[in-house]
């Protein structure tokens, strides 16, 4: 017997069990990193365009480094077993967001613009307020599950918050657009985004309860699943919402988002192929059912099937009552002229976007400074933060977790299509925001939060297991034995 | 600002884009954890005066399992290792931790067994209160065999004697 084991000893190999380390130390590392990125970023700016490092290097460098710093030792603290990755992605898009915009302030087409304002210290002070938030999300949400008590009141939180921007005298019509609304004081305010977040938690606690009925009571027709009809209810209720959204708030975005996030849940909680047809399908016709009576949407769908010709109009006096937009062809001539490798950070002339150049549009100026070399290392990234959101619901042990973590990347992933494609010309243009990047208060408060919750879901579901506790009575026995 | 500076910062700007992603990659590729399985180098090749070699290996090993159990409540003599020594897995040994140690072809199992005789869950191994190691027999259709006679009820396991699966033996040592 024995000599069996010492004639194979060369493929001997131990099998012992190890835990999910904690990974806080690379989480350190990749953040230190993820600060000295967009310092990198800023230097180059200021030489490419002033010809001298900009003289507030060290305290854009020291300021995104302490509030970095206090978001890792709060994680430290109260996440120890979170995802190691997720908040130096995050805060390297935040940093680098704050870099581009601060180079489109420079501008001189856009100083010269009658509405224009120093975007960059705003959105360091929104970028300090979001960080604020993602601490109190993760001081005050001990456990993510605490979340699913709340499952009908987020409905009701998430419908007011969409309804606000229409309540006379509190809602703003900015640029055709009405979803802001305005806090006297304070500023504006994009109520949707939170919604986003609150909407979630609501279809994570609502499809966790109706999975079943919605995954195994349906018939079979042409290999498709069809739900009885009282399951399809929910489905129908956030269509006409999500309808509703478009043709009051003329907010195409938005409403794509929320349905896209409802099908995505539905998919991942009852695994029906079904849903993602019926989703598709119900999405399709909506949106076209929509623009073929509302005019700010067409307009969208006109500057998106011909750019060229919107750009040519623009130029022109017309009487169509219509404004006529040069953005999206500017947009993708800035793609264009940054070819591969770009212009160089401070080289390109994105700022003849003129308006939105910093929001919607600043995927551009990455674009054309960065190159596709760039706009490819920034969409990876986005998606690895949604790669780490899948697999922190992966990961997670109870089903609640599991659905908000997949709703909360995939509100994200999709937001991130939504404008990149709209940017690009893939799909029509819509008013909403690059998460993180982009110019913003609510977005980055927004996606702050978000990436808060998501760190809390991950810590629970890579904490290990509670060691199995030793019987003390056991210890006793063994010491009386003789 | 020369013309070749602003290249070189534009490339190395990218470069260190794309290595902050690469980076990123590489902590989501060490970050799948699962069964670590250490690969164990010839030790004892060629030496085929194994007794000797066996002899000085046990000389050397009790102080330092001691100083790694902590406190000495380890009884002399415990087992701290199951190594398996005959059948397609020959030579996998798991550490003895006072976890439970289950057999079959169920994939779950810890020692996953690829073999026609075996149940999916066969047997387990486990410590009891005293921290003896006990085998257990799962209801197993072919039964365990400890030392020829097949298992009815939990028995402790005396150091190396063989316990037989189907065609795996397996045995506790030190």
């Amino acid at each position: 017997m024995s000599s069996t084991t010492n004639t194979s000893t060369h493929h001997t190999s131990t099998i012992g069990a190890i835990g999910a380390p904690s990974r806080r130390n690379t989480e350190l590392a990749l953040l230190v990193f993820a600060v000295a990125i967009p310092v990198f970023a800023y230097a180059n700016v200021g030489l490419a365009i002033n010809n001298e490092v900009p003289s507030g290097l060290l305290s854009y460098g020291l300021g995104l480094g302490l509030l970095a710093g206090v978001a890792h030792l709060v994680v430290r603290k109260f996440a120890p077993y979170a995802d190691p990755l997720l908040l130096p992605l995050a805060t390297l898009l935040n940093g680098l967001g704050l870099v581009v915009i601060w180079r489109l302030d420079q501008s001189k087409l856009l100083q010269s613009l009658p509405n224009y304002f120093q975007a960059a210290p705003r959105q360091l002070l929104y970028t300090a307020l979001g960080i604020a938030l993602f601490v109190v999300v993760l001081l005050f949400l001990k456990d993510h599950r605490v979340l699913q008590r709340y499952t009908y009141i987020s409905m009701f939180c998430a419908l007011v918050l969409l309804i606000l921007p229409l309540v006379p005298g509190l809602g703003a019509n900015i640029y055709g657009a009405k979803i802001w609304i305005n806090i006297p004081g304070l500023g504006s305010l994009q109520p949707g985004e939170f919604a986003k977040i609150v909407l979630a938690v609501f279809f994570a606690g609502y499809l966790m309860v109706k999975r079943d009925a919605l995954a195994l009571a349906s018939r079979r027709f042409m290999g498709l699943y069809l739900p009885r009809g009282r399951d399809l209810g929910p489905i129908l209720v956030v269509w006409a919402l999500s309808i509703l959204i478009l043709i009051f708030e003329t907010d195409l975005g938005t409403s794509l988002l929320f349905f896209g996030m409802f099908v995505i849940m539905l998919y991942v909680a009852t695994e029906r192929t079904s849903w993602i047809v019926f989703g598709l399908l119900m999405s399709a016709a909506g949106a076209v059912g929509v623009a073929s009576f509302e005019p700010h949407i067409q307009t969208r769908v006109q500057a998106w099937l011909n750019p060229l010709r919107e750009y040519k109009l623009s130029r022109e006096v017309t009487h169509d009552g219509i404004v006529h937009s040069d953005q999206l062809q500017q947009a993708l001539w800035a793609f264009g002229s940054g070819g591969t490798l770009g212009t160089g950070l401070g080289q390109g002339h994105s700022d003849l976007i003129r308006f939105a150049a910093n929001s919607d549009f600043i995927l551009a100026t990455f674009g054309e400074e960065l190159g596709l070399a760039g706009i490819m290392a920034i969409l990876l990234i986005y998606g690895l933060i949604v790669e780490r959101g899948v697999r922190t619901a992966l990961a997670a042990r109870d089903p609640f977790g599991k659905l908000l973590a997949v709703g909360l990347s995939g509100a994200f992933a999709l937001q991130v299509f939504v404008v990149a494609g709209g940017v690009m010309g893939l799909i029509p243009l819509t008013g909403m925001t690059m998460p993180f990047l982009a110019y913003g208060g609510s977005s980055v408060l927004a996606n702050w939060a978000l990436i808060g919750i998501l760190i809390r879901i991950s810590d629970t579901a890579r904490r290990p297991a509670p060691a199995p506790v030793t019987n003390p009575d056991a210890e006793m026995t063994q010491v009386v034995r003789p | 600002m020369s013309e070749l500076t602003l290249t070189v910062m534009r490339l190395g700007f990218l470069a260190v884009l794309w290595l902050f992603v690469i980076v990123a990659v590489q902590v989501i590729r060490s970050d799948l954890f699962g069964t670590r399985v250490t690969r164990r180098g010839t030790r004892r090749e060629g030496a085929r005066s194994q007794q000797g070699g066996r002899a000085a290996a046990r000389q050397a090993s009790p102080p330092q399992q001691r100083g790694q159990q902590g406190g000495g409540r380890q009884r002399r003599n415990a087992p701290t290792k199951l190594v398996v020594t005959e059948g397609t897995l020959t030579g996998t040994t798991v550490a003895l931790q006072g976890q439970t140690i289950t057999l079959g072809r169920a994939h779950d199992s810890t020692i996953v067994l690829d073999d026609d005789y075996a149940s999916s869950r066969h047997a387990r191994i486990y410590p009891d209160q005293s921290g003896r190691w006990i085998v257990e027999d799962l209801g197993s259709t072919n039964g365990t065999y400890l030392d020829r006679s097949r298992l009815t009820t939990p028995t402790p396991i005396p150091l190396g004697t063989p316990i037989r699966i189907g065609k795996t033996v397996i045995e506790l040592r030190k």
